[in-house]
């Protein structure tokens, strides 16, 4: 199986770590992971900003990359619902038949990571060990648009040293949403303190979240607070080893 | 006299002033958790409700799809049961019918079940423009009324409003336009609820035109429904003598047991009851018994206009239960008031520019962007309204009906950002500026972004760089 890490735009320029993490765990799980240096980005900032003409090349060069895969690994719900539910409307609108065609193919064979930890590869136990009190925080798209469920839960629980703590109104939204954190953002950091606070009850050190978007937003309302709470991706966590642990004392 | 949505700013404006306001945030967001929570628990006791939500949708989407048939069925039945019938293209049709009819009958002054059509026509205001006070019936419609305020729900008008706020209201305002308050009222419940009581019953008494809106409409027997909770929709539909109902025309249902469905997810969806207190039906006149003359106003102001939208038309489908607003984070934040509309929350930013269309209002079009898209709406809509997909769609025609002239600069940077992320190379171009970009944006500090939170460190390498020097290949 040929298998293709889909980075994010967002993770490539601005979280390499998480991208350096997406694949150290996945060649550990015996995946042969490539990255191909065409891709870019998955569309979503146009097509959720209503840019549908401009989302139209960035979908043509994504399809272009990843088409000659068996499957594609992305550590983003959010990407990966895009590709799955907006590809179709982008390619539609373009009025060309062969790349929505193209795009239709391909949009199954894109994974969100828990997705094609769980699903795919068939495990739950990845041989992390990561110490420390951890919460986490279902991000909408992979909830809602992905169905992940609870998989991403699933996967934390089976990582040595977690303690795993249950955020209350977990499944509501961040107030992230793009470009909404700043056409709207008063409304956004309101939501979003609302989540900061109900983070903050659970006393755990660290935010996890399977979407750097959302992260980032979350992430940059508790540094403002000062809370001392880290947000770790879901990768971040998911690749530490007892080895990496070593290493670091 | 009510105030008016027009003139409203777009809205991110009207959303950061709503923000500031303390007590409107804690009274938002105690009623919206407690519906909510009201709701989750009588939903999860129906065991087919997914399949009740997708009955509810085929039902809605086979009449949009042969409204014209239904329509013309249903005012058949409404005549041959003694009804009159009007069509109204637009608001000012709808209004003048139901001015007409009160003047016909001498009316100064008219009872009103509460109705958002005829909200959305703004009939109150234009009846006040003839002469003629409109009295709005409902608890929570009398309080917006009293207060010369604005609806900030579809279905709890006066959300936004806690007791004491009540209290001092009837206190201050009840004496004006009928019946006072007592000089000693309390904010306890049954108290308000009391003089409120006394308050109405003297217009319903007085009153000889009501007006309604219909929540169904049953094309086979030109039966007219409505659904409440108080009872005092059911005194207007029998006490007075003439009755003048104005029905969008998306309420059409082919027969009655098409409402089996309906009655199931309507209550549990927006009171979060197993069922409704009341049901009223009525099918034209009965000698004798209620109003002996029957009008009702068959109203379109723009639903044709949603129905020929491919994507949006699915927003016809709507049955006014507001459960999207008590799961929307952006509501809950905000209230109503800052969508510019009696139709607000998720269901409103896409109805409104769906009955307008897009590029003639700045503070329509901004309303497709007044949602984090977290599809909570959808989920919890009784007939499965994809909002989220509609609000993307929408999006998509405001920025195309703004197309052509002088581009502003979200559009520039979206077509220069097409450029660069439609390929590797050019996005690792790009990257190599994105750091020293982001050093810049954090020493700056004024971007809408780092108002509220910070921004994240740049990285030293990006991942492609990275990957190129380990793997030594791409």
């Amino acid at each position: 199986m040929r298998v293709a890490l889909s980075v994010t735009c967002m993770n490539d320029a601005l979280f390499p770590e998480t991208g350096r993490n997406t694949a150290k765990l996945l060649r550990r799980l015996g995946v042969d992971v490539e990255f191909p240096a065409g891709q870019a980005c998955c569309a979503q900032p146009m097509v959720n900003t209503g840019y549908l003409a401009e989302a139209v090349p960035v979908l043509r060069n994504f399809v272009r990359t990843f088409e000659e895969y068996d499957a594609v690994v992305t550590p983003s719900g959010s990407c990966a619902g895009s590709v799955r539910h907006q590809h179709a409307i982008v390619a539609r609108r373009s009025g060309d038949a062969a790349l929505a065609h193209r795009s239709a193919e391909l949009a199954p064979r894109v994974y969100e990571l828990s997705e094609f930890l769980v699903d795919v590869l068939g495990v739950t136990d990845v041989g992390a060990t990561f110490p420390g009190t951890v919460t986490y925080h279902p991000t909408c798209h992979a909830l809602r648009m992905l169905g992940t469920a609870d998989r991403p839960v699933q996967l934390l629980r089976e990582v040595r040293g977690l303690r795993l703590v249950e955020l209350l109104e977990a499944t509501e939204c961040c107030g992230f949403g793009g470009t909404f954190a700043m056409k709207n953002a008063a409304t956004s950091v309101a939501i979003g303190e609302d989540k900061v606070r109900n983070v903050l009850a659970t006393g755990a050190q660290v935010l996890v979240a399977g979407d750097r978007s959302c992260l980032t937003h979350i992430g940059g309302l508790l540094s403002r607070a000062r809370a001392g709470v880290r947000v770790m991706h879901l990768a971040d966590v998911l690749a530490r080893t007892e080895a990496d642990l070593e290493a670091a004392s | 006299m009510t105030g008016t949505f027009l003139g409203m700013p777009p809205f991110p404006e009207a959303a950061r002033r709503a923000l500031e306001d303390g007590t409107l945030r804690a009274n938002l967001d105690h009623a919206t958790s407690t519906i909510r929570a009201k709701r989750d628990a009588v939903v999860a006791e129906v065991e087919d409700w997914e399949e009740l939500r997708l009955a509810g949708a085929a039902i809605k989407d086979d009449v949009l799809l042969r409204l014209d048939e239904h329509l013309l069925t249903l005012e058949t039945s409404l005549r041959a049961a003694g009804a009159v019938v009007h069509w109204a293209r637009d608001a000012d049709e709808a209004c003048r019918v139901v001015a007409e009819v009160a003047k016909a009958h001498g009316a100064h002054e008219v009872v009103k079940v509460k109705s958002m059509a005829t909200q959305e026509i703004g009939l109150n205001e234009a009846l006040a423009a003839e002469g003629i006070d409109a009295w709005e019936t409902d608890l929570a419609e009398l309080i917006v009324q009293l207060g010369d305020d604005l609806p900030s729900h579809i279905l709890v008008p006066a959300i936004h409003r806690n007791r004491s706020e009540v209290r001092d209201l009837f206190r201050s305002a009840m004496g004006e336009s009928g019946v006072p308050a007592p000089d000693d009222l309390t904010d306890d419940p049954a108290r308000l609820a009391e003089a409120a009581r006394l308050h109405l019953r003297e217009k319903f008494l007085r009153a000889k035109v009501a007006v309604s809106g219909a929540n169904f409409a049953v094309a086979d027997t030109g039966t007219l429904v409505v659904v409440e909770s108080e009872g005092n929709g059911r005194m207007c539909l029998t006490l007075p003598e003439v009755l003048v109902s104005v029905v969008g025309v998306e309420k059409v249902v082919p027969s009655w047991q098409d409402l089996e469905v309906f009655f199931q997810l309507l209550p549990r969806s927006s009171t979060g009851e197993r069922m409704n207190p009341y049901t009223s039906t009525w099918t034209g006149i009965h000698t004798g018994d209620g109003p002996q003359e029957v009008h009702v106003v068959l109203l379109d102001n723009g639903r044709t206009r949603a129905l020929a939208d491919e994507v949006g038309r699915q927003a016809l489908r709507c049955i006014r239960c507001s459960a999207c607003l008590n799961v929307c984070p952006v509501y809950e934040r905000t209230g109503g008031h800052a969508y510019g509309s009696v139709y607000p929350g998720p269901i409103g930013a896409i109805l409104n520019p769906l009955l307008v269309g897009p590029g003639a209002d700045r503070q329509v079009d901004s309303l497709p962007y007044a949602s984090t898209l977290c599809g909570a709406c959808y989920e919890a809509c009784p007939v499965r309204i994809d909002i989220p997909s509609v609000l993307v769609d929408l999006r998509a025609q405001v920025v195309d009906a703004h197309r052509g002239g002088l581009p502003g600069p979200e559009a520039v940077a979206m077509k220069a950002a097409s450029r660069v992320l439609a390929s590797g190379r050019l996005l690792a171009l790009a990257e190599r500026l994105t750091t020293p970009v982001l050093r810049i944006a954090r020493y700056v500090g004024a971007s809408a972004w780092t108002r509220g939170r910070e921004l994240p460190a740049a990285p030293a390498e990006t991942f492609r760089t990275w990957w190129r020097r380990k793997e030594g290949t791409s």
